[in-house]
């Protein structure tokens, strides 16, 4: 079958994870990495694994984009870099999976949403964060049920699974969390809430979610949805785990998560960098089925620019 | 230890009671009670206290409850009745925002304490830098310092002045500390940081030591203490503040403090604002014993009531797995599992 060529950009632990997630996939192939510093262990892995990788930024990738067809670019820079980035390869007809917390194209958490903008055909869809992706499908798991005034998530992260993007700006990731909870979750009020804990050896991603029902829960059936929700996220995270829950306490629900990662590139304790590379593929997989099935065409690349 | 040295060494006494005073009274007191507490505590010399919610700026939650009223609330109303004293504020990264930082400035806060886990300084950096641009005495306050060597603690430390930390608080979040760690990790500081940067601690008084470590502290060189009147805070409580002045008072410590009316305070207001008695119970003494982070006791009290399992047992078990602060999630999530493994059914079947 044809496969629909991916550049990742950034060669740090989520690019080279996401080599990992690609290969593995039976729609998509990763042809190219994009790192700026040539020493950098991303780029070395990736040239081993048979990648095209240029150290020149995105601006080294632009001439190859055309002949070698990528379709598909999986930005896993930093929201400073994303929006030049992306106008540089979307006027080329690539469609970008943002990864960094710039959102500039719609937030996808890909069981809840992902069919809304595959139907669209967004050409650049958000990941928003890992918390995110590990407590808005429990969020909407409980919205679609019933409605929900209020839904409050805390992420506890392994301390060695932090890198200093997120550390620098931890209220970028609060505010694209608590946003989300609300845009994509269905709650009327989010809140976020980040816990990074040092214990050696690192502890598995944790992650609590709390949501306020305007009436009393309506327990079986919230139970019913949270279940099914755990199922459809496991599809791409086989190791999103419900630990406790839904337990409920007047018109509060709670739901006590671990996340696994399936130990790629990053170590299997950091299912918080495991989730956004899975869901990422996850995402680009739903778009390039439909490519290559017909149902979907990206839009004629526009000639390069100089 | 002979700390008659001491004698007229003058410390910045930093009152808790009305933040993590908040804690031992489940976020509830009231904005009159906090007025007339800080009026009180004004007239009383006390330097700085710290108001708002026990979690601080971002504080209310389900994560850590509710409080009635709002930090802008809790501060303005504060910041209209006292005259002389500074109010403060803590930020923890992850739960408060520079946004909240920014408002509570607005209300009358000016001074600050970024607090973050003692491993996790880096987590801090553009909010110390914020407090700093707003104009604020900014300290950072490595929490659970118990739980890092004194030169890790140091080196965080520095991370933290580098940011523009004025004060750099070893917190003793579990009350776990003996004086001998006090003094190792607040010498490391004395070492590593610059001169004209101060050194803060922090007690909790879960093993009876709020006293001696704070002296221990100010031996080591720390020039400013956190304490709390009537120890009305977490745990067992902090350090209580009008034992620590008569203290002082008869080392020659200079706080500035008025000693009766800190006592009349403690007696006549805070003791009957109390929901139980702020004392090293057994729950409390196990904080202190295990290392665990002291704002877990009122939670694992809860759990207990709610599933069966002592909070003992609870503190003891969120001690091995290694919580922090700011996992208060994890102690219902540790009662529910630990109920299941103990055979005690915890839940309707849905």
């Amino acid at each position: 079958m044809n496969k629909l060529k991916c550049a990742l950009i950034g060669s740090g632990n989520i690019g080279t994870d996401l080599i990992y997630k690609l290969r593995r996939s039976a729609v998509l192939e990763p042809v190219w990495m994009v790192g700026i510093d040539p020493a950098s262990e991303g780029l070395k892995r990736a040239a081993a694994m048979g990648l095209k990788t240029t150290a020149q930024g995105v601006d080294g990738l632009l001439p190859h984009v055309l002949a070698d067809n990528i379709q598909i670019a999986f930005d896993a820079t930093s929201a400073y870099v994303h929006p030049a980035n992306a106008a540089k390869l979307t006027a080329l007809g690539v469609m970008m999976i943002d990864l960094t917390p710039a959102a500039i194209g719609p937030l996808c958490v890909p069981p809840v949403n992902l069919k809304q903008h595959t139907a669209k055909l967004e050409m650049n869809v958000n990941m928003i964060s890992c918390a995110g992706q590990a407590t808005i499908p429990m969020v909407a798991a409980v919205s679609r049920v019933q409605s929900v005034d209020y839904a409050e998530i805390v992420a506890t992260l392994a301390s060695k699974s932090i890198g200093p993007g997120t550390r620098a700006n931890l209220d970028e990731f609060t505010y694209t969390t608590s946003d989300a909870l609300v845009r994509v979750g269905g709650a009327r009020r989010g809140k976020a809430l980040a816990v990074i804990n040092p214990a050696e050896p690192p502890m598995i991603m944790r992650n609590t979610v709390y949501c306020l029902t305007d009436d009393a829960p309506d327990e079986a059936r919230i139970t019913e949805s949270v279940l099914a929700m755990i199922s459809e996220v496991q599809k791409y995270v086989p190791g999103y785990k419900l630990v406790n829950g839904p337990v409920f306490d007047g018109n509060r629900v709670a739901v006590f998560l671990e996340v696994a990662g399936l130990g790629d590139y990053l170590p299997t304790y950091a299912g918080n960098l495991d989730i956004m590379t899975a869901a990422a593929t996850r995402t680009a997989e739903m778009f390039a089925e439909e490519l290559i099935n017909g149902t979907l065409k990206f839009p004629q690349p526009q000639e390069i620019q100089a | 230890m002979s700390f008659e040295h001491l004698k007229g060494r003058k410390v910045l006494v930093h009152d808790m009671c009305l933040r993590d005073g908040m804690h031992a009274k489940r976020e509830q007191i009231s904005l009159d009670q906090m007025v007339k507490v800080a009026t009180a505590l004004d007239h009383a010399g006390v330097p700085m206290i710290q108001v708002t919610h026990g979690a601080g700026l971002g504080g209310n939650s389900i994560q850590h409850g509710f409080a009635p009223h709002t930090n802008e609330a809790y501060i303005t109303a504060v910041a209209a009745a006292v005259k002389r004293t500074t109010i403060s504020v803590l930020l923890i990264p992850g739960l408060g925002t520079m946004k909240e930082l920014q408002s509570a400035y607005e209300c009358g806060a000016r001074s600050v304490h970024v607090a973050t886990h003692c491993t996790e300084a880096d987590t801090a950096q553009q909010h110390i830098a914020y407090g700093r641009k707003l104009g604020m005495d900014t300290s950072g306050f490595l929490m659970m310092a118990h739980l890092h060597t004194p030169d890790g603690l140091a080196a965080q430390a520095k991370l933290m002045e580098s940011y523009g930390a004025q004060t750099i608080f070893v917190t003793d979040s579990a009350g776990y500390m003996l004086p001998d760690d006090v003094h190792a990790r607040v010498s490391a500081l004395r070492a590593a940081l610059k001169p004209e940067t101060e050194i803060g601690f922090h007690g909790h008084h879960n093993m009876g030591l709020g006293i001696a470590n704070s002296l221990t502290a100010i031996a080591a060189g720390a020039s400013r203490i956190d304490a709390s009147v009537a120890g009305l805070g977490a745990g067992a409580g902090n350090t209580p503040l009008e034992v620590f002045v008569a203290v002082c008072e008869r080392l020659g410590i200079e706080t500035g403090c008025a000693l009766f009316p800190l006592m009349d305070i403690a007696e006549d207001i805070i003791l009957p604002m109390m929901d139980h008695m702020v004392r090293i119970n057994r729950e409390a003494l196990t904080l202190g014993y295990a290392g665990v982070y002291s704002t877990f006791l009122l939670h694992a009290k809860r759990a207990e009531a709610r599933y069966g399992v002592p909070a003992r047992d609870i503190l003891v078990e969120l001690g091995r797995k290694k919580m922090i602060g700011g996992q208060e999630d994890m102690i219902e999530d540790t009662a529910l599992t630990m109920a299941k493994a103990r055979g005690i059914k915890v839940f309707r079947a849905a």
